[in-house]
């Protein structure tokens, strides 16, 4: 069963256009919404639906909403996280570009519940051509009625902008999103006080992902209970997946979060499985910052279950023996991949991104990626091992904002999983630079590691 | 010093945000300068502050932040590669080694004639398409050596230097 709210209309022929993605029913919710519907209406639409953020937290998005101070006079902003920087991201790109208008549709209801009459897409600075799609949208929306002044005569005024980041993962964490959209350094704040409270220019502020804005769209035209009835359990509502790596057809695909994850990778409606006959070997399933799962653990649960598409199934196990939907991105290593190396490019990774304001992940990430760097290279002792393990859990829960969990994650979890393909880095370094540690046991059925 | 036309840009810009807030007109006011010269010399950054009524320092530490912010000259075509894992995955070190080999410079060099710059980058939100690079303000995806040469004979093409 397929079902697509989000992108069932992205390959229509001149979608990004105003015109034919009107005539293909666009714009439909932002009449019912101002029309026949009151903000805090539209706010329990979301909350009956059970969506949840799809920026990687997944928290209630309704709930998220209703937190919003409304002090008298103080404007609110609603801020569009389109910052997208996960390795293995990249889901919210191709719902810009293809089908633009069905975020702007997204973002006018979302601003109508929130009272919004400045909206703000925050982009990252990379994403450098996508500005001009959104803007022609933007304006097309604008001159069709949808935008500016008193929309359709209903008395509410939204104008939408797009704002450019420069380069830095952290600005989508979304205090130092905030930070960064007041020209300011990325360096996130402590909270409290939560930008529900005090955002950007000190005024009450929501930041969304681009996916959830743009699932509002569907929620109120089916209703929120009908939305609900997708999926299953807490999982409501389709999800956009990010597949990369080690694929046959690497791309975004939306899912119906009922289908398990064997089928995702194998099945040729989703990534058509791994090339030249390889064998799975392990999967990053939701962004570099969760934990790697071992093929065994992957395709069923510690408990033998089948595991699915979904936020409970892939995290059923905790940190032990699951993993977490994350934002989505979806990547598949096979047997020849190094997980040592590939954790190393993660560590590096984190240690750029690093903002520097606490010292367990200013330090932590540096000494991490060094550290991996010298076991890739076979230069590794085996008390680094150890070592590492220590730093990881060092840097988790002591930071101001959750990039120091995101860089000590997929670190504990290489370790926790792959242990011994870091023992025979360490063990073999000179053949460890000449070949790789291969598939071992990780594929064996079901086993769990100490 | 930027066209009165860049400078009807910057006010656009500065009008998307409640009054006195023009602060945040800063980092899309740094693209627009740097697309125009190029990269931030300390002259831009002051230039930039007195068009924001900024203090100098508050640009200085906005633009050190931000990898996107060149605050030295690079070469008319900026090469940045990809090389976290997804893209590592998919052969990223092998491009990035042919591109040294190719142009005869390092990471963070520029050839001598000024054409190429070349620097390895973080994810790009292209991890589906890798390997991949960024060329000015898009991305080449699905890179092999065969499409590296062509890129560079294509940019020097561009740059008048081949007939
Ligand atoms: C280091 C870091 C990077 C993040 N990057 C993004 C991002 O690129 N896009 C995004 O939507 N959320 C990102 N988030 C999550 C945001 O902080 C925030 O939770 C999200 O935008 C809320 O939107 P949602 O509830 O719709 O998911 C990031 C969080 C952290 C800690
Ligand atoms: S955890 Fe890392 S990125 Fe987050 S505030 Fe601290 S130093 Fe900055
Ligand atoms: S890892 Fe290279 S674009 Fe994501």
């Amino acid at each position: 069963m397929s079902v697509k709210l989000l992108l069932e209309k992205a390959h229509v022929e001149g979608i990004r256009s105003f015109d034919v993605y009107r005539r293909e029913g666009g714009y439909r919710s932002v009449e019912k919404a101002l029309k026949t519907m009151s903000p805090d209406a539209v706010t329990e639409e979301v909350k009956k639906s059970g969506l949840r953020g799809r920026g990687g937290a997944g928290f209630p998005s309704g709930l998220k909403w209703s937190f919003l101070a409304k002090p008298e006079g103080v404007p609110r902003h609603l801020v569009c996280n389109a910052d997208e920087s996960e390795p293995g991201t990249f889901k919210d790109r191709y719902l810009m570009e293809f089908i633009p208008h069905l975020l702007i549709e997204g973002l006018i209801v979302s601003s109508f519940a929130l009272g919004s009459h400045a909206t703000y897409i925050y982009i990252r600075g990379e994403y450098a051509w996508i500005p001009d799609i959104l803007e022609q949208a933007i304006a097309e929306a604008k001159n069709n009625g949808f935008l500016g002044k008193n929309i359709l005569g209903s008395g509410f005024d939204c104008e939408i902008y797009v704002q450019r980041g420069a380069g830095a993962y952290i600005c989508g964490e979304e205090t130092a999103l905030i930070e960064s959209l007041e020209g300011k350094r990325g360096n996130p704040r402590i909270k409290p006080p939560f930008p529900a409270v005090k955002g950007v220019w000190d005024r009450p502020t929501v930041v969304n992902n681009v996916e959830t804005l743009a699932a509002v769209v569907p929620i109120i035209n089916m209703g929120g209970e009908e939305y609900a009835k997708i999926g299953v359990g807490k999982s409501t509502g389709t999800k956009l997946i990010s597949a990369c790596g080690n694929i046959n057809k690497p791309g975004v695909y939306e899912i119906d979060m009922t289908i398990s994850v064997e089928e995702f990778i194998y099945s040729d409606e989703y990534c058509g499985g791994i090339p030249n006959g390889k064998r799975l070997k392990a999967c990053i399933p939701g962004g570099s910052s969760v934990p790697i799962l071992p093929a065994n653990l992957l395709l069923k649960t510690a408990k033998g279950e089948t595991r699915y598409m979904n936020y409970e199934s892939l995290a059923d196990g905790g940190f032990a023996t699951g993993s977490m939907m994350g934002s989505g991105g979806f990547i598949i290593l096979d047997e020849d991949q190094c997980v040592v190396k590939n954790t190393y490019t993660l560590a590096r990774f984190y240690r750029h991104e690093s903002c520097g304001q606490c010292s367990p992940c200013r330090e932590g990430t540096g000494w991490m990626e060094k550290i991996l760097k010298n076991i890739d290279t076979g230069k590794g002792k085996m008390s680094d091992i150890d070592l590492l393990w220590d730093i990881q859990r060092k840097i988790e829960g002591n930071t101001i904002c959750p990039l120091g969990d995101a860089a000590a994650w997929p670190v504990a979890a290489a370790i926790r999983h792959f242990r011994d393909e870091f023992e025979w880095h360490v063990n073999n370094p000179q053949e460890s630079q000449t070949r790789n540690f291969g598939l071992a046991h990780y594929a064996d059925p079901i086993y769990v590691p100490a | 010093m930027l066209s009165q036309e860049k400078l009807n840009k910057v006010q656009e810009i500065i009008a998307r945000y409640p009054e006195g807030k023009q602060k945040s007109a800063l980092i899309p006011v740094l693209h627009l300068a740097q697309d125009v010269f190029g990269w931030l010399s300390a002259e831009t950054m002051d230039y930039v502050a007195s068009l924001l009524k900024l203090e100098p320092i508050e640009v200085y530490e906005v633009a050190t932040f931000y990898s996107m912010f060149n605050l030295k000259p690079v070469g008319k075509y900026l090469f940045e590669v990809c090389q976290t894992g997804p893209c590592m995955i998919n052969g990223s070190d092998d491009i990035i080694e042919y591109i040294k080999q190719k142009l005869n410079i390092g990471v963070g060099e520029t050839t001598p004639d000024g054409l190429f710059t070349l620097k390895t980058v973080e994810c790009l939100g292209a991890c589906g398409y890798a390997p991949m690079m960024q060329l000015g303000k898009h991305y080449r995806e699905h890179l092999t050596k065969a499409k590296v040469d062509q890129i560079i004979e294509e940019c020097r093409k561009n740059a008048g230097i081949l007939n």
